[in-house]
């Protein structure tokens, strides 16, 4: 069977630095953090972490439609004015949207958390339903995003929900992939999108895995640090539209890159802890379905979120599949981890340092971990040719992946 | 409260949960064809109502045939006169 080749057409993204991918961009490779204080959070028994990156206050009225509107909570909120944007950047036609050929993969950790907390509020303290409106469900179901995008931007084709915490837009970007490579959509609305809420850092609060350095929010999270102490939980979200690369060509669409493989390996041994032999199988897994050698390998970016276990585990798994030579970088030190939207909108800037011919550093890695294998943990923006690179995710439950992003030169 | 306030309580409602202009809101203006409400909208409506009025709208069968503005202040002014009725049949 002919499988088609699957390229990247458009990116689109909110962000902790705001709305569009320029805002993400420029913050980036200026080294700003994103990360405060939420002092609304010191009110919580038992919670240790008062660290987010939250998407700056926008006023949603002037991106959409109230009858859009209504039923998103503010992930779907997000996920819409980012997919509205990778599809003006694509320049794929509302014709082509509604003709069916066109899907949605797009997931998040939950529903939106803020709304569930309104719900509970009301529902449980009040014991009463009298005052919950009609969109409340839509804005809680897991598919909430993948729903309220296609609604909001009239796309036809298949609707897809991955929802995987942490890796819900990296599995939707190897979906997209797949269901292009095999014929069944011409193009793919990949992503991802999350919030901020104090709900989602006690997940991470709760297992000793969130950053306690309140007094220095803009130098956490640390990832690969000496002193790094967890994750610092961000919101947004983030799109990559992925199209057959014959479609593309007929359009003469811009083409960011090419994906050229998807490693997904489960790891059935411990529904929390990182396991670094099912990363590396993910990454070998994506080396194979390429067809190249892990020599090939230009860049690494990281999953790395700042905690203890996971870091080292995703260091040790790229030792020992890439060694020392490729430059290795998380970028969670700028602005969090913004789970189900970390994937899309890393890779975002990933294909960006493809473009640029610049890799950017780690923020916030003075000293690295002694216990570190010794892989090339860059410390500052690095020049160079970055034409093939592999971007890892992982998400508590057991879910590794690796995808490879090839720079398209033409052919 | 007069019928005069009561349906401009009624418009504010309206302006606010359905983002609609005050001049669309006239007494003859349809919810569906005209305001363009729709099926979720009028649940939405229901809640709203029920909360300005402190009114049990949910279960009336009257409901149904309610089109226009106007048709939703007559509802609202008869719930009001039943709740005022039984109120003194019914002295707490």
């Amino acid at each position: 069977m002919r499988l088609n080749r699957v390229v990247i057409t458009g990116r689109g993204a909110v962000s902790p630095y705001g709305i569009g991918v320029p805002a993400l961009l420029e913050s980036c490779w200026a080294g700003k953090s994103a990360v405060r204080v939420m002092e609304e959070w010191r009110r919580i028994r038992g919670l240790g972490s008062f660290l987010a990156a939250p998407v700056p206050p926008f006023d949603p009225k002037e991106h959409l439609p109230r009858t859009a509107r209504r039923n998103m909570g503010d992930m779907a909120l997000y996920a819409a004015i980012a997919t509205r944007e990778a599809i003006n950047d694509s320049g794929l036609s509302s014709e082509m949207l509604a003709s069916g050929t066109v899907g949605i993969a797009f997931g998040s950790t939950t529903g939106s958390p803020a709304e569930y907390d309104r719900l509970y509020n009301e529902y449980l303290a009040g014991q009463s339903i009298e005052h919950v409106k009609s969109g409340m469900f839509f804005k809680i179901m897991g598919h909430s995003c993948a729903a309220n995008v296609m609604t909001a931007l009239g796309i036809q084709g298949e609707q897809w929900a991955p929802s995987s915490a942490c890796t819900s837009s990296a599995q939707a970007i190897g979906l997209g992939y797949l269901l292009i490579r095999q014929g069944r959509q011409k193009a793919v609305i990949c992503g991802g999108a999350d919030e901020v809420h104090h709900t989602v850092t006690m997940v991470f609060d709760i297992l000793g895995a969130a950053s306690r350095q309140n007094d220095t929010p803009t130098r956490s999270p640390r990832p690969f640090d000496t002193a790094r102490d967890g994750v610092v939980c961000g919101a947004g979200s983030g799109v990559l539209l992925l199209e057959d690369l014959e479609s593309a060509l007929a359009r003469d669409a811009h083409i960011y890159g090419e994906i050229t493989g998807f490693g997904h390996v489960g790891d059935p041994g411990h529904i929390a802890n990182p396991n670094g032999t099912a990363m590396a199988a993910a990454m070998t897994a994506a080396l194979e379905e390429s067809g190249i050698d892990a020599d090939r390998i230009d860049y690494v970016n990281a999953h790395a979120t700042g905690t203890e276990q996971g870091d080292r585990a995703e260091a040790e798994a790229i030792f020992s599949i890439l060694g020392t030579r490729p430059p290795v970088s998380s970028l969670k030190g700028l602005f969090g981890h913004t789970l189900g939207a970390s994937g899309a909108l890393e890779s975002i800037l990933t294909l960006e340092m493809m473009q640029r011919n610049e890799a950017l550093p780690t923020c916030h890695l003075d000293r690295v971990e002694p216990d570190c294998p010794d892989i090339n943990l860059i410390r500052e923006v690095t020049p160079g040719r970055y034409d093939t690179v592999m971007k890892n995710n992982f998400a508590l439950g057991g879910v590794n992946v690796a995808l490879i992003y090839r720079k398209w030169s033409g052919t | 409260m007069t019928e005069e306030e009561l349906f401009t309580r009624i418009q504010t409602v309206f302006a606010e949960e359905f983002e609609l202009e005050p001049d669309q809101l006239t007494p003859e203006a349809t919810l569906f064809e005209e305001l363009g409400l729709d099926s979720l909208d009028a649940v939405d409506m229901v809640v709203a109502l029920e909360k300005e009025f402190g009114v049990k709208v949910k279960d009336e069968e009257s409901l149904r045939s309610v089109r226009t503005l106007d048709d939703l202040l007559r509802l609202i002014l008869t719930i009001r006169d039943q709740m005022n009725s039984r109120d003194q049949e019914n002295p707490a």
